[in-house]
């Protein structure tokens, strides 16, 4: 098989130290902006990479592009106030923001959740992991040039939205999830309906397999390229699928159950060359678990009992002071809220942590110098990145 | 098991009360000087290798920051929110990012957001995600956002406002 080796002994030396001195007046490197408008980005971000013939040497991450201040927003809100905001700091996956935010609220405030509620969270949230998982296949079939994944994964992610939309009245923001519950019953006949969803998305999912994941140009570009030694996971905080794909099977679900997760069966999808093609692979695994996982919850969950706790006057509703970390695990790896409260009727302070904040600041930093220009979108898309967690 | 680990770990780290916020959560504080040894020791020995995040609070009225990184260790599934209190006139820390590379993104957030320095992180100065930023640091509390907004900003004409706790209280508590 043709391979191309560019001739480096062309290309300049690095030093004693292992470093290049990139100097550009030298016109051996070059400045290439990846993003903020590409098609290989995801989200509003860019990154600056300096190339030196067609191999990356140096990528530097530039967020910002979509910095609300969410943070100090809530600052100046009532807790009930800050529920509708939350959700927005993620838009493919909104509903992790939701639960995090009311689970910490709930246990600073010392609110009992009824159970069925847990069982529809649990639900949301996995049908939310299913959405923003169609976005990432299209995403990385996209990066590869295979446009015809992310029209399919579209369509697919669709449908859901349709469920979506019955049960909460949106398609993207739901604001389902609030303090104390959740805000409805699930609609007469929605488990049929959630059904042909699932057919219909595994018959897709079966053609993937077939035009992108048997591809023997995807499997080319993607074998062996971005690999991310394991020795890397814990200095730089990797968690979900891009640790999975290296073997260690970090899934909060399984670590530190939540919800209604120790009550029901599955496994967590691992792989172990830690490429961007086994962390396609480990993503298109966990989709299959996030359809068994709502099947199962469709049918073991209690058919009627209230969804919502009493809660106090929310006008004058104070929490007293103390702090919390709450936890999940999003298609991306750990989501976590932090919150500080004072003993007033406005939280202290709330902190966000996605896994993009790692993944795609530090992480990726790392990973890019000596890969080839032609790469860097998989890579970043293989990371599963989404700009808005990193500035919020 | 948390109560085990700081009864080991206060006579060298000279360790705060610990804070149990539930079986598997927990707080304690300690003096900044220690920290470095504490996150060292709790990584290497204890199992707490995992960086989940490094955030600040402003304690304004208190005249502190407070510095929280969070540790955890998934085997025994425990964590640790780690507390540090720093004045906030001088608002300087201890780097940690040799210890944790990622946490450098983190530190650079904390100096462009809070103003909390930390000599030797990499890119400290680095515009992270602000541009041209020359007011405080935005996330400080005494950082009015509403009135940088009104400062900086024009209203768009015709624009009506309405109070959004008077609305939701003739929606949720109609009778008062």
């Amino acid at each position: 098989m043709f391979s191309f080796q560019p001739d480096r002994s062309e290309y300049p030396q690095p030093g004693l130290d292992g470093k290049l001195e990139i100097d550009l007046e030298t016109g051996k490197y070059l400045k290439l902006w990846h993003g903020p408008n590409h098609p290989g980005i995801t989200g509003n971000m860019s990154v600056e990479l300096t190339v030196c013939g067609d191999e990356v040497v140096e990528g530097k991450t530039h967020v910002g592009y979509l910095h609300r201040g969410f943070e100090k927003l809530m600052e100046r809100r009532t807790f009930i106030q800050v529920f509708p905001i939350v959700c927005r700091v993620c838009v493919p996956e909104p509903d992790f923001n939701e639960y995090c935010y009311a689970a910490a609220v709930e246990e600073l405030a010392g609110i009992e959740v009824p159970e069925l509620a847990t069982w529809m969270r649990t639900l949301i949230l996995e049908m939310g992991r299913f959405n923003s998982y169609m976005m990432f296949l299209g995403g990385i079939g996209g990066a590869l040039g295979l446009g015809i994944t992310g029209q399919w994964m579209t369509y697919v992610r669709d449908l859901m939205l349709d469920r979506f939309e019955e049960l909460t009245g949106a398609r993207i923001y739901h604001m389902f999830i609030l303090p104390g519950g959740v805000r409805g019953h699930l609609p007469e006949g929605f488990a049929a309906r959630m059904e042909e969803v699932l057919q219909t998305a595994e018959t897709y999912l079966a053609d993937v397999d077939k035009v992108m994941f048997a591809n023997s140009v995807f499997q080319l570009r993607t074998k062996g390229i971005g690999v991310i030694e394991p020795a890397l996971f814990e200095p730089y905080g990797v968690t979900g699928p891009n640790a999975r794909a290296g073997g260690v099977a970090k899934d909060v679900r399984k670590d530190s159950p939540y919800l209604v997760y120790d009550q029901l069966d599955f496994e967590v999808a691992t792989g172990m060359d830690s490429d961007i093609f086994t962390r396609a692979k480990v993503r298109r695994a966990d989709i299959q678990t996030s359809i068994d996982l709502i099947r199962q919850i469709l049918k073991k969950m209690p058919k009627d009992g209230p969804v919502m706790a009493k809660l106090p006057n929310v006008l004058h509703w104070k929490i007293p002071r103390g702090e919390t970390y709450i936890k999940g695990e999003c298609s991306r790896g750990e989501y976590g809220y932090y919150l500080v409260t004072d003993g007033s009727g406005y939280p202290r302070r709330i902190n966000v942590r996605g896994p993009s904040y790692t993944h795609a600041m530090a992480l990726l930093e790392h990973l890019i110098p000596g890969t080839n220009i032609s790469d860097v979108a998989a890579l970043m898309v293989s990371l599963h990145t989404y700009p808005p967690e990193i500035e919020r | 098991m948390m109560r085990d680990l700081h009864a080991l770990l206060t006579p060298r780290h000279a360790l705060g009360p610990l804070e149990i916020r539930r079986e598997n959560l927990a707080f304690v504080t300690l003096p900044a000087s220690n920290l470095r040894g504490f996150l060292t020791e709790l990584r290497d020995t204890q199992g707490f290798s995992h960086l989940v995040l490094l955030t600040a609070v402003d304690w304004l009225e208190e005249g502190q920051f407070q510095l929280t990184y969070m540790m955890n260790n998934r085997a025994r599934d425990l964590t640790l929110g780690v507390r540090v209190m720093l004045d906030r006139t001088t608002a300087q820390m201890d780097s940690i990012h040799d210890l944790w590379p990622t946490a450098a993104t983190y530190q650079r957030e904390l100096k462009e957001m809070f103003g909390i320095t930390f000599p030797g992180s990499p890119r400290l100065d680095e515009e992270f995600i602000l541009e041209g930023w020359t007011d405080l640091p935005p996330y400080r509390r005494d950082f009015d956002s509403l009135a940088y907004s009104q400062q900086t900003y024009a209203e768009r004409p015709g624009r009506v406002t309405h109070d959004p706790r008077e609305y939701m209280k003739s929606k949720l508590y109609p009778g008062g």
